[in-house]
């Protein structure tokens, strides 16, 4: 992991990083990374096309250890010229006008440019009067300036996740926030506190958190900074502060009045955006299901396999001449099942998670189609008003010029960030399925090898 | 035990025992043809020499499978599948074969044909017919007598069996056999002429044997307990083997859906569209795959099973000695009881309780004449016992070692044809595991493509 050492930041030391700021509010110059230049680290194949996102990326997330070159100078030129801009998210209300910003948007992610490290682990079980509940461990190690120091430790439990979700969704509505992991159990577990079930559960955390830290906006999020390193009372009071519980009812009625508006005056991009989802939405359900199926099937061969086996041993018993042979077979039966296992595990690794969080993921792309929509029906609304009542022009016009600095940015935002998810999903996507095929591969080698 | 069938028309040499791993070809027999005369029948008795016979080689096959209506016993419509037999005789010198006889059976024939066997030769471990009825099935595979494939798997058991018979140094000798490959009509009236079914020992005069039998020869009491294991060790098998058959075969289709949705899926993306679609096309190879491969794997199943049916026929012959030994176990103790009475007779003393001892005490002595009679007819008795226990020892001696000699030709067959079943199953994986990896190494292509 020193790579960020070797990514030769000097050289792109020019570029600072992609700073999309919108949600209804300040647009600021967003300019694509640069491309480290030649000197790329070690892991990104040959300099010339971007590899946004790229598997390693993945890969990043699920290292167990990320250990921090503190003593790279390179590292701290680069976060004092990161702290020079005014990287942090603001509340939702101030104006900003669309002139500054620049159409061409793209969120690029820059793993050698990597400089937040989060892990969730060491799942905790809390026992009160009133309910049990888990709690994550979360390390955070960062070289940010912002940041007061370059480690965290904090405990939080999913209902903190829940905050931090439903935060990022409201100061950017149309960015492309990562899926939580379910808040319940599907089906088929009895004990809401199963090992594999926590397992699961603090895998996709942990995903969830670095996915945040992958991008390019929502890793200057304030909210996200506070989830990372307050303590457990500054960080209860803090989530007390924002809009009281009636007033965020009071929106969501709006909101679900407008959405209806906003789909009929989808520009066409959008309206193929929408399509794509729809569709998206349905296939990887779908695989999510197979993908689900093929494990349990697998997971009843073995178990049928496990019984297949020693039946041999127990015949070579009274057999003479038949007992060698025998007993042969039912070594590969053995072995055929380890190979089995493997498989499975790698499976549940590799394929699983990844499935099963763009299953997830779908679910966040139609809200944030929604949120579109809405704000674009909340100017449609507001122009239709000037259009029908001549009372209050100026105000109106007032209101709609912001509303329509509020839609472009909006759009503009999602349009981005659509760009930079699709790229990451069809790399997840292949990486996740190309390792499952080298799963079986492997498996069927093994099995082949030992036969007599 | 002596042959009861008639001589017949052709003595057949035994033929060298053939390995049965490709029961679809027809093996091959060899048949001697006896110059007249020179017939010697005795058990054992091995005593044709080689130069008064032309070798003549015959193959057997059931070649093929018909559905049928007839009327019943009950003259009910019944539907029935027959079987075509064809007998082909091999001039040993061009190879060429020509078709000698060829006719229809069913499977209810086969059977009698089998009860035929059981009861004339009692010493020889009978080849097992197929199932009956489809049992060990997994899922998919069909438990109807009807299904194409049952009868199919059905058809290549019953070659399998005609084979085995004919390839045994005994069985096929005999001419009922015989008049089963060669005359169609009449067949079964004449069988049953032979009275074989009067003559077959009851259920429950074994049962009893077995319960009773105080010295039976410990090498059958071995065999059965070998016949025992060995029947509930392949059953299990064949059991488990069938689940593993389903959830193998879950999990390919299961694949066969990523297939389905993939291709679906591609429509909507610009990149990674045609890796999903040709990925989707070797996921539905994969799956289609299992077909084939299952297939395979339920001929080795017949294999086994055909040994799981074997065992049965050992534990047959294990009866047939118990049931011989505790006969002359009877024997000898009838005898024994005669000679003491006789005894009794003759001194007047009187040890044991007979009915005769009673009611000369409650109506009075018999005279001296009576008492001669009686002596005289029992020393008969004991003389007639006498010899029927010199020859049931005999017999039963006999008995024994041929059964012992049949006995140890099977062992030899079993190992065999075991061994190479277990071996060719092992063969079946590899190609399953090379099937496997290719496919998935095409998809990996596909998926890198994306």
């Amino acid at each position: 992991m020193g790579k960020l050492g070797e990514a030769g930041l000097a050289a792109t030391a020019g570029p600072a990083r992609t700073l999309g700021m919108e949600g209804e509010c300040r647009a600021s110059q967003a300019r694509s990374w640069g491309l480290p230049a030649g000197g790329a680290g070690g892991d990104s194949p040959g300099g010339d096309a971007p590899l946004p996102g790229s598997i390693s990326s993945s890969s990043l997330l699920q290292a167990e250890v990320l250990d921090l070159d503190e003593d790279e100078d390179d590292l701290e030129v680069f976060s004092k010229d990161a702290s020079l801009m005014d990287m942090n998210s603001f509340s939702p209300l101030m104006p900003t006008s669309p002139l500054s910003m620049i159409n061409q948007v793209k969120f690029e992610d820059e793993p050698d440019l990597k400089d937040l490290f989060i892990t969730v682990d060491e799942p905790e079980s809390h026992v009160t009067t009133i309910e049990t509940f888990i709690t994550y461990r979360i390390i955070t190690k960062t070289s940010r300036g912002e940041f007061d120091s370059s480690e965290f430790e904090v405990r939080r439990r999913y209902q903190d996740f829940l905050w931090l979700k439903e935060k990022l969704e409201e100061a950017h509505p149309t960015l492309i926030i990562p899926p939580l992991p379910e808040k319940f159990i599907v089906k088929g577990m009895v004990e809401r506190f199963n090992d594999d079930f926590i397992e699961t559960r603090r895998k996709a955390l942990h995903k969830f958190l670095n996915r945040i830290a992958d991008h390019p906006t929502l890793t200057f999020n304030e909210d996200f900074k506070i989830f990372l390193t307050a303590q457990a009372s500054e960080f209860s009071s803090h989530k007390k502060q924002g809009p009281g519980l009636l007033s965020r009812m009071g929106q969501s009625v709006r909101a679900v009045a407008l959405s209806m508006r906003g789909v009929k005056s989808r520009p066409e991009e959008f309206m193929e955006m929408n399509n794509f989802i729809e569709i998206f939405s349905q296939k990887i359900n779908l695989i999510d299901k197979i993908s689900q199926r093929i494990y349990k099937e697998e997971r009843e061969y073995l178990d049928e396999m496990k019984e297949y086996g020693p039946i041999h041993i127990l015949w070579s018993a009274s057999e003479e001449d038949l007992a060698d042979t025998l007993k042969s077979v039912a070594s590969c039966i053995d072995k055929c099942c380890k190979a089995t296992e493997k498989r499975m595990s790698g499976f549940s690794e590799a394929l699983l998670p990844v499935v099963h969080e763009y299953a997830l993921y779908s679910e966040m792309l139609m809200a944030v189609m929604k949120r579109r929509d809405q704000i674009q029906a909340e100017l449609d609304s507001k122009v239709e008003a000037l259009t029908s009542k001549k009372a209050d022009t100026d105000l109106l016009t007032e209101e709609i010029g912001k509303l329509e600095d509020k839609v472009e940015c909006a759009n503009n935002a999602l349009k981005a960030d659509w760009e930079r998810w699709k790229q990451n999903m069809q790399n997840d996507i292949k990486s996740a399925f190309t390792n499952m095929a080298e799963e079986n591969i492997l498996y069927y080698e093994q099995f082949s090898i030992r036969s007599p | 035990m002596e042959q009861a069938a008639p001589d017949p028309e052709r003595l057949w040499q035994p033929a060298p025992l053939e390995p049965l791993s490709h029961p679809d070809a027809g093996l091959e027999s060899m048949v001697g043809e006896e110059t007249k005369g020179a017939r010697d029948e005795g058990p054992g008795d091995g005593t044709m020499t080689e130069n008064n016979f032309s070798l003549k080689k015959i193959e057997i096959s059931v070649s093929e499978a018909e559905k049928r209506t007839g009327r019943n016993a009950m003259n009910m419509q019944e539907t029935y599948t027959a079987y075509l037999i064809e007998t082909r005789s091999v001039e040993h010198n061009d190879g060429q074969s020509v078709l000698t006889d060829s006719l229809w059976r069913r499977y209810s024939e086969f059977e009698l044909l089998r009860n035929y066997l059981l009861v004339y030769y009692p010493h020889i471990v009978v080849p097992p017919l197929p199932e009956k009825r489809a049992e060990f099935v997994w899922h998919k595979l069909s438990a109807d007598n009807m299904d194409p494939d049952f009868v199919e798997r059905r058809r290549i058991g019953l070659e399998n069996f005609l084979l085995r018979v004919a390839s045994h140094p005994i069985l096929c000798r005999d001419k009922i056999f015989y008049l089963f490959l060669t005359q169609e009509g009449n067949w079964k009236e004449t069988v049953n002429e032979t009275g074989f079914q009067l003559k077959a020992d009851s259920r429950l005069k074994a049962l009893n044997a077995t319960f009773r039998v105080k010295n039976p020869d410990k090498r059958f009491i071995e065999l059965k307990h070998y016949s025992d294991e060995l029947q509930s060790v392949i059953s299990h098998l064949l059991r488990v083997r069938a689940r593993v058959a389903d959830r193998l075969y879950g999990v390919y289709k299961v694949h066969g859906n990523y297939g389905r949705v993939f291709s679906e899926w591609s429509a909507i993306e610009k990149e990674m569209g045609d890796g999903l679609q040709s990925a989707g096309h070797h996921m539905d190879v994969y799956a289609s795959s299992i077909d084939d491969i299952l297939e395979d794997e339920e001929h080795y199943a017949d294999q086994l099973k055909e040994y799981l049916f074997y065992a049965e026929a050992l534990r047959a012959v294990c009866r047939k000695h118990e049931l011989m030994q505790y006969d002359l176990e009877m024997a000898a103790q009838d005898l024994a009881s005669k000679k003491q009475q006789c005894e009794e007779l003759a001194t007047g003393t009187v040890r044991t309780f007979s009915l005769k001892g009673m009611t000369t005490k409650l109506f009075g002595q018999e005279t001296p004449e009576q008492r001669e009679a009686r002596i005289k007819m029992l020393e008969e008795q004991i003389k007639e016992g006498e010899q029927q226990l010199k020859s049931k020892n005999l017999e039963g001696r006999e008995f024994v070692r041929n059964a012992w000699a049949d006995i140890e030709r099977f062992k030899e067959q079993k190992n065999h044809d075991l061994k190479e079943a277990l071996i060719s199953y092992a063969v079946m994986q590899i190609s399953m595991c090379k099937k496997g990896i290719q496919v998935w190494t095409n998809a990996k292509e596909c998926f890198s493509k994306m």
